[in-house]
């Protein structure tokens, strides 16, 4: 049973990867930058998430010995269905940075603190790190890489350029999934505790306050806000300030 | 995180088979994971299968002025905006809405807020090696810790050695709010269906700080049962916390207010992030029905609600912050709704 049926690296490679690491020799590999980063990424992901011949499973508290549980996973990702043989520890996260080079989606906590790993499961925003790949079957995930590319980018990725919604870009896939579905739930006439604050129940007026109580489960470390509540102020119906 | 079993449950009763011929190797039931995954990562929860009930339905609200069924199902977000809840019971959207982030609400259910663990560090960092309700008998390393976030009412301290001391707290916003509007919990076992009074359904600490709830391990909760409401127009849920979204409460308090003209007929209240459990302060709330709104009555159900608290070295701060936050909320709940 190999690990994962779809695009990822087979297991027979990743130990050859692993080989060359501990013996020091690439073989003539000639790997780019990226390459190198990911078939690292795959070596920790293996570890992480039990693929076959990698697993520490018995250093795990709790199911002491207990085998990695594998299982097929159909998954449809920017909108291409996609089959897989995965252990059910797998998150989406892991699952869409290390299978399948999907890495516009950041790891940040890994414990739904941060959004950097913000995705759209059925068009809801969601933190990818808190959800078992095992547990989004069924559903239509779509990840940065779904909104929009360079020649053709979403109303929401040209706001946050011209807007300079951003300093080093690490949060920016999350911010930009985030800010994404917040329109939505805006056009959906959704409520938040600002609105509740300021009496505006029936109706909320997107006020900046709304923005910044909205995007608040995405954390910039940069601290590029301002430039983010303008990007998303000017999608909103507001192009100036409030 | 251990390896486990993952079984995607088609309904209630199937889930409930499932997880009753599992019990006994610690299987859990999965809802929007918000929680569990987190705990299963640091290495605090271990179950050996995940029963994933996301898709057995109990996804439905029916609300309206005489009561509302939500099923368990239900995502934080979704409860938060049903129309006839906003109209009905403006107190749980609000309480919904100050919790978490938009993301987290997306995925959280209504049975699995009302699981959710507390978030007491040294329970959620297996590093340290005492903590009664992750390791029974192991101590509490809270009691002389870093202990701002943690509990001023109903908990057990003999002693930082002692089996059964722990000064957690119940982190949830919702929950609050049920307490508030004297919600029930109705559950489903292998043996039939019951409801509990959201007020009973969790725990003091006890001599058992491990046990939150009294929910069995083979009981599922089905959804959540809202009275007639009563604090449609006078409600507010006030959180205070060490910055103003995406954080816990240091302390909340939800205030439901029944007027009769500037006389309150009856009152609902509840604190949060001050015990192992949404604290319900029954003489505070009794004192408040018959008397008029004002400031003298609400500082009355303030120093009632807080009787007998105590605070530890970092969170004495608590019990007047507490005060405060009563006074305030229902302050804001006698306003009436301004939309």
């Amino acid at each position: 049973m190999t690990p994962c049926t779809d695009e990822s690296i087979d297991p027979t490679d990743v130990e050859a990867l692993e080989n060359d690491a501990e013996s020091g020799t690439p073989e003539g590999r000639e790997m780019t930058r990226r390459q190198f980063l990911a078939a690292g990424g795959v070596l920790s992901a293996g570890v992480a998430t039990g693929l076959p011949g990698l697993a520490r499973a018995e250093e795990e508290p709790g199911n002491p010995g207990s085998a990695p549980s594998l299982m097929p996973v159909t998954l449809s990702i920017n909108k291409q269905k996609r089959q897989f043989t995965l252990d059910t520890r797998t998150t989406l996260l892991d699952l869409l940075r290390e299978n399948l080079d999907l890495t516009g989606s950041k790891k940040g906590c890994d414990h739904g603190q941060c959004g950097a790993c913000t995705v759209l499961m059925d068009g809801r925003r969601v933190n990818s790190c808190l959800t078992l790949a095992v547990a989004a079957q069924g559903a239509e995930i779509t990840t940065i890489e779904g909104l929009g590319d360079e020649k053709n980018l979403s109303p929401v990725q040209r706001s946050f350029l011209e807007h300079d919604g951003f300093q080093c870009g690490y949060c920016t896939p999350g911010q930009i999934c985030s800010a994404t579905a917040l329109l939505e739930e805006v056009k959906r006439g959704e409520l938040s505790t600002v609105s509740f604050e300021t009496g505006h129940t029936r109706q909320p007026a997107i006020t900046d306050n709304e923005i910044r109580e909205r995007m608040s489960g995405n954390i910039c470390r940069c601290g590029a806000y301002p430039n983010i509540v303008a990007a998303v102020r000017a999608l909103t119906g507001r192009g100036g300030a409030a | 995180m251990n390896p486990f079993a993952y079984q995607r449950a088609a309904g209630p009763d199937a889930a409930i088979h499932s997880l009753h011929a599992l019990t006994v190797h610690s299987a859990k039931f999965l809802g929007g994971g918000t929680n569990l995954v987190d705990l299963m990562k640091y290495g605090v929860e271990t179950p050996s299968t995940l029963v994933d009930i996301n898709h057995i339905g109990l996804d439905q609200v029916k609300a309206g002025a005489g009561g509302a069924v939500i099923g368990a199902l239900v995502r934080n977000s979704d409860l938060a905006n049903h129309p006839d809840i906003v109209a009905n019971y403006p107190l749980l959207s609000h309480a919904l809405l100050s919790g978490a982030s938009a993301q987290l609400r997306n995925r959280a259910t209504t049975g699995g807020n009302l699981m959710q663990r507390t978030r007491c560090y040294y329970f959620m960092d297996t590093s340290f090696p005492a903590c009664n309700k992750r390791k029974p008998g192991s101590g509490c390393a809270a009691l002389k810790g870093f202990n701002r976030i943690h509990a001023i009412l109903g908990q057990s301290d003999e002693g930082a050695a002692s089996a059964h001391t722990c000064i957690a707290t119940n982190p949830s916003d919702m929950n609050v709010a049920l307490y508030a509007l004297d919600a029930k919990v109705d559950v489903q076992g292998p043996k039939g269906k019951h409801s509990i009074p959201v007020r009973d359904f969790h725990r003091l600490p006890g001599d058992h700080p491990e046990t939150d709830t009294i929910l069995a391990p083979d009981e599922l909760i089905v959804g959540v049962t809202l009275p007639p409401a009563k604090f449609a127009r006078n409600s507010w849920y006030l959180k205070a916390r060490d910055r103003q979204s995406y954080a816990f409460a240091l302390v909340s308090v939800a205030a439901g207010l029944e007027m009769d003209g500037g006389t309150i007929k009856s009152a609902g209240l509840a604190l949060g992030g001050v015990a192992h459990k949404p604290w319900w302060p029954r003489e505070a709330e009794q004192s408040l029905a018959g008397k008029p709104a004002n400031e003298e009555a609400f500082r009355k159900a303030a120093e009632l609600a807080l009787t007998g608290a105590r605070g530890y070295e970092h969170n004495t701060f608590k019990i007047e912050l507490a005060k405060q936050c009563v006074v305030r909320a229902l302050t804001q709940a006698a306003k009436g709704v301004q939309a």
